[in-house]
């Protein structure tokens, strides 16, 4: 079931949360000046937010759903299901939408539930979240997606540090009867499980005193231990132009929805290179193709509501669009959904 | 439609390339040039590559790719093969 359509779902609103601290690459001093310049040019990244020590995932992803409740003035009893996506939770266990479930204020009778996914997280979780809203016994809903990879990269691994910043969205969903509903095609293929991946500290090879922490050069300019993200670059860059494209067409094609009458296309922020290829492939401008990546760099599950509230704020919260958002990476895993929005409650990009 | 002559395609190729990267001058790059003497394939350096015939192309190349092709003409067949065989 790669391609299905839910109905009786709407989406009402947005919210994102960066924590304050900029970390710039133009002073990333792992690698020389010239090298410096050639990677912000090439994957986009001039600055990332970093959250201070003691601020977590379920820190940011708390404020951004707090913001968006009273920004859509929401009852928390009213709320029956929270879905948090996230690869960076506040603990091995418990789950930490448990956690932001007291927070927040909400319900004993309000499922809550983690799922586990990256770069496809906003998608995977839009479809749960959907899914179970389209049922007709939950009313209101939120989706919260929260990263914080600054936690869990090295800070001497060119090809992950400079590239991931720390984000966390809200989105709230209800049930509409009347809703046209959202069509989404996801799809994953685990035998790439290890492009991007921490290979220690789970329960396959747990933390171990001789080799978890030893810091090896794998590369020059990459320098970590096995309890840091890895990530081959080169196979995400070819799996990304390989699967996106189509994922997107047959979507499209079951939408009943042809490319042109798409008004944006909201996609992982990967990385500027990745995006553009696929933009280009696709025939498309790049005012079609909002970029947030600049400013924040890849955040993970959240770099899709993270986009569409910095860069699409006025549009979204004003006028009726057609979006396809899409997101793809760590699994392997990769989705696409189509949908059409109107006047979303948005409120400026929450800074703590 | 009319195929493109051997010397021709590359010259495409070559000025694609030469476009591409702003290290290396415009101009001086032929067929039998050795790829080291221009640029060095870093991380970016082979990205940027893999982009730009996956984009122009339509075909997928890897490290190994990058790594084997000695001079420009070594490297433009990789791409030429490629599409062959997703033909």
């Amino acid at each position: 079931m790669g391609l299905f359509s839910i109905k009786g779902c709407r989406i009402s609103g947005l919210s994102a949360c960066v924590p304050s601290g900029v970390r710039y690459n133009a002073e990333y001093e792992w690698i020389s000046p010239a090298e410096r310049e050639s990677l912000i040019k090439t994957t986009g990244v001039e600055q990332c937010r970093v959250a201070g020590a003691g601020t977590t995932s379920v820190d940011l992803a708390f404020a951004s759903a707090n913001q968006l409740i009273n920004a859509l003035g929401w009852k928390t009893s009213d709320i029956q299901l929270l879905v948090l996506v996230t690869q960076t939770g506040d603990y091995l266990m418990p789950a930490s939408s448990n956690i932001l479930q007291d927070r927040l204020g909400l319900p004993k009778d309000c499922m809550a539930i983690d799922i586990n996914s990256g770069c496809s997280g906003y998608i995977n979780g839009l479809a749960v979240a959907s899914a179970l809203v389209s049922s007709g016994k939950i009313s209101k809903a939120l989706l919260l997606t929260a990263e914080i990879p600054s936690r869990n990269t090295s800070p001497t691994d060119k090809s992950t540090f400079p590239l991931f910043g720390d984000a966390a969205a809200a989105t709230a969903l209800e049930y509409d009867a009347e809703s046209a509903g959202l069509w989404f095609n996801i799809q994953s293929d685990g035998k790439g499980y290890d492009t991007i991946m921490i290979p220690d500290g789970g329960m396959r090879n747990p933390v171990n005193q001789a080799q978890s922490f030893a810091m090896l050069q794998s590369a020059p300019g990459i320098v970590r231990n096995r309890l840091h993200l890895a990530l081959d670059g080169m196979k995400v860059f070819n799996f990304s132009l390989r699967e996106v494209i189509p994922n997107i067409r047959s979507l499209l094609i079951a939408a009943g929805i042809e490319q042109q009458q798409i008004d944006y296309f909201v996609l992982h922020q990967a990385n500027k290179l990745i995006i553009d290829s696929i933009r280009k492939k696709m025939g498309e401008t790049p005012e079609k193709f909002p970029l947030s990546i600049k400013h924040f760099g890849n955040t993970s599950s959240a770099s899709i509501p993270l986009t569409m509230v910095t860069e699409m704020r006025g549009k979204l919260t004003t006028q009726p669009h057609r979006l396809v958002l899409s997101g793809f990476g760590v699994g392997l895993s990769w989705g696409s959904c189509v949908q059409e929005t109107d006047s979303l409650c948005i409120p400026e990009l929450l800074e703590i | 439609m009319r195929v493109k002559s051997y010397e021709m395609s590359i010259q495409d190729f070559i000025q694609k390339v030469e476009h591409e990267f702003d290290q290396i001058t415009p101009g001086t790059l032929t067929p039998e040039s050795k790829i080291k003497d221009h640029f060095e394939w870093d991380s970016i350096n082979a990205l940027v590559f893999i982009a730009l015939v996956n984009v122009e192309y339509d075909v997928e190349i890897n490290a190994e790719d990058l790594q084997q092709s000695e001079t420009v003409a070594d490297l433009y067949s990789v791409v030429e093969t490629r599409k062959q065989g997703a033909a």
